[in-house]
This record gives C-alpha cells, structure tokens and sequence, in this order.
C-alpha cells in the first residue's frame, strides 16, 4: 500500500532534527518516549492533537541536522501517516525510507497547503492530490532500488531477504 | 572524463572503473561507527536481522561519548547495551571511559580512520573525516546496522561544489571555524544539499590539520553529504606513525566536473559569529553589536582539539573570567587532555574562573554539563545553534571560534579577541 489520506499539519523550512525530538529525550529510544516529545518544541502537545493518518507536510531540508533515526521514528511513532516536503535532509530521507516512514519530495507543490486541508498522496506513484480544492499534482518518483527497501517494508527486511537470497 | 577525489573512492569501495553523479551504488566500508545514543538503535535492528557476528570486528567502531560518563540511569543503560555488544562482538575499537573522546576527535587521533578510507558513521559530524582526504559520510542506525551485517552500504553518487580557499589570512585569530562559517552563512544550510564539498586552494597551506578538521565536520551544517580535502604535506605528517594499516591516496583530476564554484578570501576574512538559530545565520565579529552572555562552551567535535585549547588558554592566561558568565571547557579526547595538563592549559583556565571537564560531547548536543535555563544566552565552538539544542527552547546559541569565545569569557558580552590582546 503505498496512498495516504490526511489531514495536513503544515510547518515551515529548516525543521531540524533537534524540533523533531529534542536530545534531551534521547537517553530513551521506546516508541511511549519519541512519540510523546515529537515535534514538541514546534507544536505544543503535537502527538496528543493529531488523528492517526495526518500528514506533515513541510518547507525546505526537513529533518536537517543530526543522524538520530529517533526523529523519523518519533513521526511514525505519533501515527503520522506520511511526510510531504519542499525538500529533505539527507540524512533523514535515508533514515525515513529505512525505517519505512513514507515521504515524498514535492517542491513547490507544498505552497498549495495549508493547515487543516485534506491531502492524498501516492508515495510509488509520486501522486498528490488536493483533496479540498480537487488539484492533482505530480512528482518524481523513486529509483526502483529505493522501490524494493520500500516494498520490504524497511530496509532491515530488505538486508535479510537479500542475505537469505545470497544463502 | 576526468573524476573528483569523492567519485575515485567511491568507484574503488564499489569495484567499478568509473562512476557517474546521481548513479546508486553499493559500497564497501572501511569503518562503520556508532555511537551510545545511535548504537543501541542499531544494536536493535542488527538483531532484527537475524545475523550473529559483525561482519568484521576491526572494522565497527563503537565510542560511548554523548551522554558519557553516562548522565542518568536511562543513559547508563544505553552505554551498557553498547559495552556489552562490543565485548560479546569482540570489537576492536571500543573505548571505555578513560579512553574514550569524542568520537571524531578520537578516531583521527589512534589513526582508525586513513586517507582513500570509506567512513559511514550513524553520527551526522562523520564527515569530520574528510580532512583526512577520506570519504566519510552520516547515515543513521538502520543504515549502520546494515553495515554492520553486510560490510556495504547503499550510496547515491553525489554532484560535488569546488570551494576555493584564496589568499593568506590576514586577521591573526582567524582559524578553520571562521571559513565554514563563512561558507555556511555564503550558502545557507541546504546550499550543498545531497552534494559534496570539496575544499582546495591556495588557503588551505595555511590550515593546519585541527582547522581542516573544524572545515570538514561542519560540511553536513551546508547540507552536504561530505566534505573532502586533498592530502598534503600536513595530511602526510599527520598520519605517520597513527595510521597503521596500508592505505591509497586520491586525487581529483583537473578536468573533474563540478556542479557549482564558490569562493571564500581568507585575506579579507575576520572570525565569523552565527546568530540563533541556524549556523546560516553568521556576521562578522566586529557587525555583531552589544550581546551580553550567561555562558561560554570551548568544546565538541568542532574545535576541541589541541589547536583550539591553545588559543583559548593563549587569551585567558592571567586574566579572569567575568563574573555573571559561566566558562566549560572540554577537550576532545583523554590525548588532548593529557596534553593541555603538561603545557599548564588546564591551570590557566581554572584560575582565570573557568572549568575542565573530562571529554564529552554534553552540553553541545544539550545533554549535560551546562544546561541553559530559560532565556539565557550562550557562546560556544560547537556546530549547531539550533532551537533548544544546548537547553531550554527559550535559550539562544551564538557559534564562534575559540578566540572569539574565549575573549567573551571575559568580557561577559560577544567581544573580539583583538579587546583582550592587541594584533
Ligand atoms: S560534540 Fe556535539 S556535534 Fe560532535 S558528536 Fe558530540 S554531540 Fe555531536
């Protein structure tokens, strides 16, 4: 399954990995832990005020900053469904497809949203839709190596199906 | 078609003659690092995959210096799954507190990491390496663990921006931080997003090794995904007698395509201060204004060498620390700490006011060790000025160099060093 339908959370450009989940939570890595300190410091409460399947949808390089794969796990964590953005981070665009978090580089397509809209997005095909205002808008899709990490699910399964396919 | 030094390693690490920018690879690893706050992730989702031993124990590295000596009970655990994973692993390279540094202080240092290597570290500052004329990049703990497994690690070959370090400094106190941060503040922090910077130029004979180092660790500050540096005469003497194992050295041809050229003068350049709250957001030392401060950091992966300790001690030396400001200094490694005892540093920042600490990476990633209450305001060495990175959200960071740092010490307010010692 690779579509999404939310409500949007809309941030802004250059939301580091420390917005995401401050260091001083991370002498915890439980799931109870990231998820309630996600995004805290950018929206108060942020893990208690949004419904299961919401989707962030972001400025420019989200995720800048640290390595921690606590950030992506933290959004997961919070039921976050998927996170659109102008552009990612590097290291947090390895660590989101990784863990199996969808996201999806939209560019200037993020302008069209606000806080509250009701998005679609179709991670495989690149696809989002304004559910609100009915405008469809396309992006890149993944390399097809990035496909396969994807459809294992993260890339744990990914190294294991591949270990086992090497005997 | 010509290549740069970050394609050449590259291809080498793939088993290809050649590789293009934009083509993924699988690459294999010279060193896989973790550390105890992104190892124990790791540790996890190595298990995960079902495999039993790294796939070779010389070569994953495991450094307990983020919350270490740990900082609480949860922190404790988490320097304990490391200790125990790298015994029952029988890792190589595992430091224990008394050995241990900040990681990529250290790993220069015992000579782990050699020029041509292929570094992924589950640490964004991994390209602190880069100096070395290595390629060395951050991933994050799935990715390590991944490594750990296979010895291999996926990589898009980046497009690489060619910066060109002209001229001689002029400005006595100027020193590798100022020239990152200049570039920072030139480029903005997604300016060489997914990109590599490679630093080259006339400017480079006059940084020494712990400068480039400063460079080469705040790349990932620009976006990039590494930041390398050709090998010299300095590389050369820093490596011999550290580095033990047979290693190759790259180099870029001169018909390598690069994606961008930017300049920085070193001639016209003056020590460089970053205002809250991103590392972009830099002016010179003598645009910054009246900004009183509560604390000053000398530390981190940043500047916490040896070069760095000297220059603050060469300011504070008779003179004292104000008295409405806190200054925490930190070496990088047990080496430098051992080193700032023999030549009288750590004696000349204790009475001038200040503490010495063990080394850690603490207050710079807002751990420990100099927590900043609500609305205070602190000076440090280290990388990020983000919100609420070295305490309370409502806290500001300001970055600079050691001297800049140090001389603020002891006027209590962002001054230049030039107010405390003349040219
Ligand atoms: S000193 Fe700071 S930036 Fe460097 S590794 Fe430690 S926490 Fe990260």
């Amino acid at each position: 399954m690779s579509k999404y339908i939310g409500r949007v959370w809309r941030v802004g450009n250059d939301i580091d990995t420390d917005l995401i989940i401050a260091a001083r939570h991370l002498n915890d890595a439980s799931p109870e832990n990231l998820r309630k300190n996600c995004l805290q410091d950018v929206i108060p409460d942020f893990s208690k005020k949004i419904a299961k399947g919401d989707i962030i949808v972001a400025g420019k390089n989200f995720g800048c900053g640290s390595s921690r794969e606590h950030a992506p796990l933290a959004i997961k964590h919070c039921g976050i469904s998927c996170v659109v953005a102008h552009s990612f981070a590097r290291i947090f665009y390895r660590n989101a497809i990784n863990i199996g978090l969808p996201i999806i580089t939209a560019g200037n397509v993020i302008e069209a949203f606000q806080d509250g809209d009701r998005i679609e997005v179709d991670v495989n095909q690149g696809f989002i839709r304004h559910l609100d205002k009915g405008q469809e808008y396309q992006t890149e899709t993944f390399p097809p190596f990035i496909q396969e990490i994807i459809a294992a699910g993260n890339l744990a399964n990914y190294v294991q199906w591949r270990m086992k396919a090497n005997g | 078609m010509g290549m740069t030094i970050t394609e050449k390693i590259l291809a080498a690490h793939a088993g290809l003659e050649e590789v293009k920018t934009g083509e993924l690879i699988n690459a294999k690893v010279d060193i896989a690092l973790g550390n105890d706050i992104t190892g124990p992730v790791a540790i996890k989702e190595f298990q995960k995959m079902g495999v039993k031993k790294v796939f070779d124990p010389d070569k994953v590295v495991m450094i307990p210096d983020h919350f270490s000596p740990a900082k609480d009970i949860k922190s404790a655990e988490q320097c304990k799954n490391l200790r125990d994973f790298a015994r029952s692993q029988e890792l190589t390279h595992y430091y224990e507190v008394g050995q241990m540094g900040i990681e990529h202080c250290l790993l220069p240092e015992l000579g782990i990491v050699a020029p041509g290597d292929l570094v992924i570290g589950a640490d964004s500052h991994t390209v602190t390496y880069g100096a070395l004329g290595a390629f060395a990049t951050g991933v994050g703990s799935t990715d390590l663990a991944a490594a750990m497994a296979t010895g291999e690690v996926w990589l898009r070959v980046p497009e690489t921006i060619k910066v060109n370090l002209a001229g001689k400094p002029s400005n006595p106190w100027v020193v590798g931080k100022d020239v990152i941060l200049a570039l920072i503040g030139k480029i903005g922090v997604d300016g060489a997003l997914y990109q590599s910077l490679e630093f080259g130029g006339e400017g480079l004979d006059y940084l020494n090794m712990d400068s480039r180092f400063t460079i080469a660790n705040m790349a990932v500050e620009a976006g990039a995904k590494n930041g390398i540096m050709p090998v010299d005469e300095k590389t050369r003497a820093y490596v011999e007698g550290r580095v033990k194992k047979p290693y190759q050295v790259y180099a870029s041809d001169s018909d390598a395509v690069y994606s961008n050229e930017v300049e920085i003068n070193l001639t016209t350049l003056k020590p460089q201060v970053a205002f809250p709250h991103l590392p972009s957001n830099t002016r010179s030392i003598d645009e910054v204004g009246m900004v009183p401060i509560d604390q000053v950091v000398i530390g981190s992966c940043t500047n916490g060498r040896m070069e760095d300790m000297r220059i603050a001690a060469q300011i504070l030396k008779g003179k004292k620390v104000h008295p409405y400001l806190r200054l925490i200094v930190i070496p990088g490694t047990q080496g430098i700490y051992q080193q700032c005892i023999r030549e009288g540093i750590v004696d000349i920042i204790i009475e001038a006011g200040g503490v010495f600490s063990t080394p850690t990476c603490g207050p710079c990633l807002g751990g420990y060790m100099g927590i900043l209450a609500k609305g205070e305001k602190a000076l440090a060495t280290t990388n990020r000025n983000f919100v609420g990175r070295m305490g309370h959200p409502e806290s500001e960071i300001y970055l600079s160099n050691p001297a800049v740092a140090a001389a603020s010490a002891i006027k209590g307010r962002i001054t230049a060093p030039e107010e405390i010692i003349g040219n």
